[in-house]
């Protein structure tokens, strides 16, 4: 058995080490910050701790499972009644809007604007993993093999969630609208006033940069405005809930409420905005 | 299986920190988010400080970087802050181990703190640090557990007979 106390004297001191491992780091994050430049490196660490995430996520199934097995069968049956109640609705009222985008495509074209064809979509499951403490982060169990791609939208029922900021083989990642690294272009739905919409770590987002003569109510719907190609335009992004007013601060102060069930979501959808753009499978 | 000393300490060391690892992704409600310790960083400053010549500036980078991954956020970022807590570790280890409990767990508080500063630096300059003061109650948390992590951690290494 060799003494390894004794070589010590010959290896780097602990501080040379860490100046390395220092260096090393800022190099990594400047790289990686700069865009897909580690997304290899990334894949392959992904998918060797994937084992991690998988095993992460056994308490919450086990816990749906058993809500699922002890769930009575009336329970069940009142559930199956609302839904077969509520799809003749939902279909009267798909009925209509199929009238209406047909309409709409009608007048674009006496317009010559460009037709707004509908989006293709995949729904995704969630893997139940934590995130890193005050970010806001999601990851799906659709990866590159599905066709998703960097910068996909991703909404629910209600609206947009986020966008997709790593893809791997067979997951990736959404950063939501909650995030402090997100921000995405609105407008007011009623006064078609535009502006942006900046996540901050908890719960609510903010609308920044706007001044007091802004055309902005408590209570305003933020639709997206799909300015900058990355989100469809027109989907509901976020609620106004509070405008402070400081007269010291050069801008308003907005809090507003996203319109997703960010955080109540099982499974969330992937939407191609273009569907003129096939999937691109594996980039 | 009969394993060799060397074997079964290293063993207990690398289990350690993929129960680490796995506390930290393992999901919870989202009030109780800000109330999780940083399980990875206790685990580090431990061994450091028991066993410095087994644990120590390489072993804090690779575990941070195995976190970065988890975690989806900038590759070096926590492996830098981990490394940095690492090395302060080692090299006040014989402090450390003589302190009392009490004063442990605020040196342990004040480690932490680093980490979370280091990674909350990273973070702004990537414009994507979060807005809020309760970024900082995981590092008190972590300070509350320290005790009875120790503990825990102690007898583990004593039944591995790790020196």
């Amino acid at each position: 058995m060799i003494d390894l106390a004794s070589w010590s004297t010959r290896t780097p001191s602990n501080l040379v080490r860490l100046v390395f491992v220092a260096l090393l780091s800022v190099g990594l994050m400047m790289l990686d910050h700069q865009g897909e430049r580690l997304a290899k490196i990334r894949s392959v660490l992904s998918i060797a701790l994937y084992p991690f995430q998988a095993v992460a996520t056994v308490p919450t199934r086990t816990g749906a499972w058993l809500i699922e097995f002890f769930r009575s069968d009336r329970a069940m049956r009142e559930d199956y009644e609302k839904l077969r109640a509520d799809r003749p609705l939902l279909l009267a009222k798909l009925q209509k809007y199929q009238a209406l985008e047909a309409e709409n495509i009608h007048f674009r074209r006496l317009l010559n604007a460009a037709e707004r064809v509908s989006e293709r979509a995949l729904v995704a499951e969630l893997l139940e993993v934590g995130p890193e403490p005050f970010t806001r982060k999601l990851v799906i169990t659709k990866g590159g093999q599905h066709g998703v791609y960097l910068g996909q939208p991703v909404i629910d029922a209600l609206g947009i969630m986020g966008q997709v900021t790593e893809v791997d083989p067979y997951t990736s990642r959404v950063t939501l609208i909650t995030d402090p690294s997100h921000a995405i272009p609105v407008q007011v739905n009623r006064s078609g006033l535009r502006a942006m919409v900046f996540g901050t770590g908890q719960d609510a987002v903010a609308v920044r940069y706007l001044t007091a003569l802004a055309d902005i109510q408590e209570g305003d719907l933020l639709v997206s405005s799909g300015l900058g190609g990355g989100f469809p335009a027109g989907y509901p992004v976020a609620r106004v809930r509070r405008i402070n007013n400081d007269p010291n601060e050069a801008f308003l102060a907005i809090d507003a409420e996203p319109v997703a069930q960010i955080g109540h979501n099982k499974e969330v959808l992937l939407i191609w905005p273009d569907s003129a753009a096939k999937p691109q499978a594996k980039k | 299986m009969k394993l060799s000393n060397a074997a079964r300490g290293r063993l207990t060391i690398v289990a350690s920190f993929a129960a680490a690892l796995l506390l930290a992704i393992v999901p919870g409600p989202d009030w109780a988010e800000p109330f999780r310790p940083e399980w990875v960083g206790l685990v580090l400053i431990y061994w450091c400080m028991a066993t410095p010549q087994r644990v120590g500036v390489g072993v804090g980078w690779s575990v941070g970087l195995m976190l970065d991954v988890l975690y989806g956020s900038l590759l070096g970022q926590h492996a830098l802050a981990k490394a940095a807590i690492a090395y302060l570790t080692v090299r006040f280890h014989t402090q450390l181990r003589m302190f009392p409990r009490w004063q442990q767990a605020a040196s342990v508080l004040v480690l932490v703190a680093i980490n979370h500063l280091l990674v909350l630096w990273a973070k702004a300059l990537a414009s994507e640090a979060p807005v809020g003061w309760s970024y900082w109650t995981p590092s008190i948390v972590s300070m509350l557990v320290w005790p009875w992590l120790f503990v825990i951690l102690r007898d583990i290494r004593r039944r591995a007979k790790l020196a």
